[in-house]
């Protein structure tokens, strides 16, 4: 079973909730796909047993000796990465796409295509069960095939765990936004939940997810948090919701208990297991379960 | 070094481009961008507000003003003649990007569009004449004049485009170059992330005083110093959490630009679309003498007015 978390933005206190669903499941696999900004490792501290480099593209370096500064690869480059300052051609490296079109060009072959070598996939047992996460190096790019990466581990790991009775329970934190890397978070999953909270930017940033996840045609549940910060959006998000046929997994209050947790590097049901808030998720986590073995039936 | 207040500043003929940024969405940086934008409407100074997040863009929610013109992004994709073309499979080959896709036995050959990067290569790579470009969007960017001298300019990219970087950089391009500029960056430290702050003077970082903010923050600042911009920090939700954050600023020198504590009615505020800074006397001054503190730092850190 897949599930994915989402939320159109971050700061919605998605990985929070992912972190407090690992804790309640049993047979656990923690993929935290958020590889631009992976932080569930810094609640559960994961055995580091194993790295894998990930080659997230390449860029295309000069050598001075050879070029004669001709200035034909400026000409060709179609995202400006290459510009000439003072008789001497320069490549800028944030700029450079990769495309190799410059090294092709070169009549004196003097470029040569680098890989980008800094981002990693680390993966190791935690005390729920087993997490996986990458980590893109910044500047680097192509964060949709990092998130390949991470998931093909994830359901390697859950595919090596026995489970007796429950299958196992991959749990996929996914990054903001709606662009590529959440598209392969979300890509055959079999549910996907979005987090929102009250706010007027909150419920656009909704809409957008909602619409992205029918796209792709995944079953789709919604969790408003901190849902007393504004009970009338949430109200009204609760009735958009309704409307579009989206099925509403539960509301969680604000608390302080949330930031006392992840200070002391815990879930929240492990750091307050008596508190509403953990009541609210654990019952949420019992109709996501029950549903999604429901729809897998 | 004298002080100078924003609008001497922008009198003085000044252009400053600002960056908004947190290694992470949603730990306050619409809020503070929308708010230091209130702050230059209010003070009269020449100024714009620039939403980068393309992935998702809301800053237009908090403002009210006229449409002010819009345009398309675009990239350039392939067009085959197949009348022309030998299925040599030269273009497949120097598509980096696996873009294009050909079966020389039936025969027939195909341009993936979503994941073509309109690199050029292709239309290099063929002998044969085959390929031509057509232009395909990628997104819009849009301005809504909120009075004669602000402007907001959005950035939003389509469903599917393989990244937001083209619209991001057009967005900027055609923003106001006159008074302050504040671009609201996107979340993350790739390349979107980098290809903004890159076209700032200054970056605010807006973090929280969590194990979350304290990851994210070393991250952006650890970015920004391979790019060496300057930058200082907002802490957001002051209060909650605990000091490591304090700690690290101290350690490495960066200037803590504006504490905002946590308080419910700022939150509600913010839920209904309302920038605090227009609506509240004290956050605007607040605001304002954050503005004042990122000149200060600005000018301490490389400019001499
Ligand atoms: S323009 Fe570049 S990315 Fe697009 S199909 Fe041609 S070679 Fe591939
Ligand atoms: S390089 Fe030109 S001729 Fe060869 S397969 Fe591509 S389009 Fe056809």
């Amino acid at each position: 079973m897949e599930i994915a978390i989402i939320s159109g933005k971050g700061g919605t206190g998605k990985s929070s909730i992912t972190a407090a669903f690992a804790a309640l499941g049993r047979q656990v696999v923690l993929a935290d796909c958020d590889v631009d900004a992976a932080n569930l490792y810094l609640l559960f501290n994961p055995a580091h047993e194993e790295e894998q480099i990930y080659i997230s593209g390449q860029k295309a370096v000069i050598d001075y000796a050879v070029c004669t500064s001709c200035g034909i690869c400026i000409d060709y480059c179609r995202f400006d990465a290459i510009t000439e300052k003072e008789g001497r051609v320069e490549i800028l490296e944030t700029s450079c796409d990769g495309c190799h079109l410059c090294a092709r060009v070169c009549p004196e072959k003097a470029i040569a295509m680098v890989n980008s070598d800094q981002s990693r996939m680390v993966a190791g047992s935690f005390r729920f069960g087993k997490m996986v996460y990458g980590r893109l190096a910044p500047g680097e790019e192509n964060s949709g095939k990092l998130v390949n990466m991470v998931r093909e581990k994830a359901s390697a790991m859950a595919a090596a765990l026995t489970s007796p009775g429950q299958p196992p329970l991959i749990l996929l934190d996914g990054p903001p936004g709606i662009g590529c890397p959440v598209i392969s978070t979300i890509t055959g999953v079999d549910h996907v939940v979005i987090v929102t909270e009250p706010s007027l930017s909150g419920l656009h940033d909704l809409q957008r997810a909602v619409a992205v996840a029918l796209k792709m045609e995944r079953k789709v549940s919604v969790i408003i948090n901190k849902w007393d910060l504004h009970p009338a959006l949430s109200n009204e998000i609760a009735a958009w919701c309704r409307h579009a046929g989206v099925a509403m997994a539960g509301q969680i209050p604000f608390s302080e208990v949330v930031v006392e947790a992840m200070v002391h590097q815990k879930s929240i049901p492990e750091w307050a297991p008596d508190h509403e808030v953990s009541t609210q998720l654990r019952s949420i986590f019992k109709w996501l379960i029950s549903s999604c073995l429901l729809e897998m039936k | 070094m004298e002080r100078v207040s924003p609008g001497e500043a922008v009198s003085a003929g000044i252009s400053l481009k600002i960056a908004v940024a947190s290694g992470k969405g949603g730990t306050g940086k619409t809020l503070v961008s929308t708010n230091l934008f209130s702050t230059l409407l209010v003070a009269e100074h020449q100024g714009s507000l620039v939403d980068c997040d393309a992935e998702a863009p809301n800053d237009f929610l908090f403002f009210k003003g006229e449409a002010a013109g819009s345009f398309e992004v675009t990239q350039m994709v392939p067009v085959i003649d197949t009348d022309r073309c030998t299925y040599c499979g030269r273009c497949r080959d120097d598509c980096h990007y696996n873009a294009i896709f050909i079966l020389p036995s039936v025969p027939m050959i195909r341009v993936m569009e979503e994941l073509c990067h309109g690199c050029g290569a292709c239309t290099v790579a063929c002998q044969e004449g085959a390929i031509t470009e057509k232009e395909v969007s990628l997104g819009r960017v849009s301005h809504l004049a909120v009075d004669a001298f602000h402007r907001l300019t959005e950035a939003r990219m389509n469903e599917g485009v393989y990244s937001p970087v083209p619209v991001i950089k057009a967005a900027i391009r055609e923003a106001g170059h006159t008074g302050i500029t504040l671009l609201d960056a996107p979340p993350g430290t790739s390349c979107p992330f980098i290809q903004t702050v890159s076209r700032a003077d200054y970056v605010v970082l807006v973090t929280e005083p969590t194990p979350f903010g304290l990851s994210d923050l070393r991250q952006s600042v650890e970015t920004l110093k391979t790019i060496g911009k300057p930058c200082g920090v907002v802490v957001n939700r002051a209060g909650l959490g605990n000091r490591e954050v304090y700690d690290y600023l101290t350690a490495e020198q960066i200037p803590l630009l504006m504490e905002i504590p946590f308080d419910r009615e700022l939150a509600a505020l913010y839920a209904r679309g309302m920038v605090a800074a227009s609506v509240d006397l004290s956050w605007r001054e607040q605001f304002t003498q954050l503005l004042n503190n990122i000149l200060t730092h600005y000018g301490n850190s490389h400019y001499q007015w």
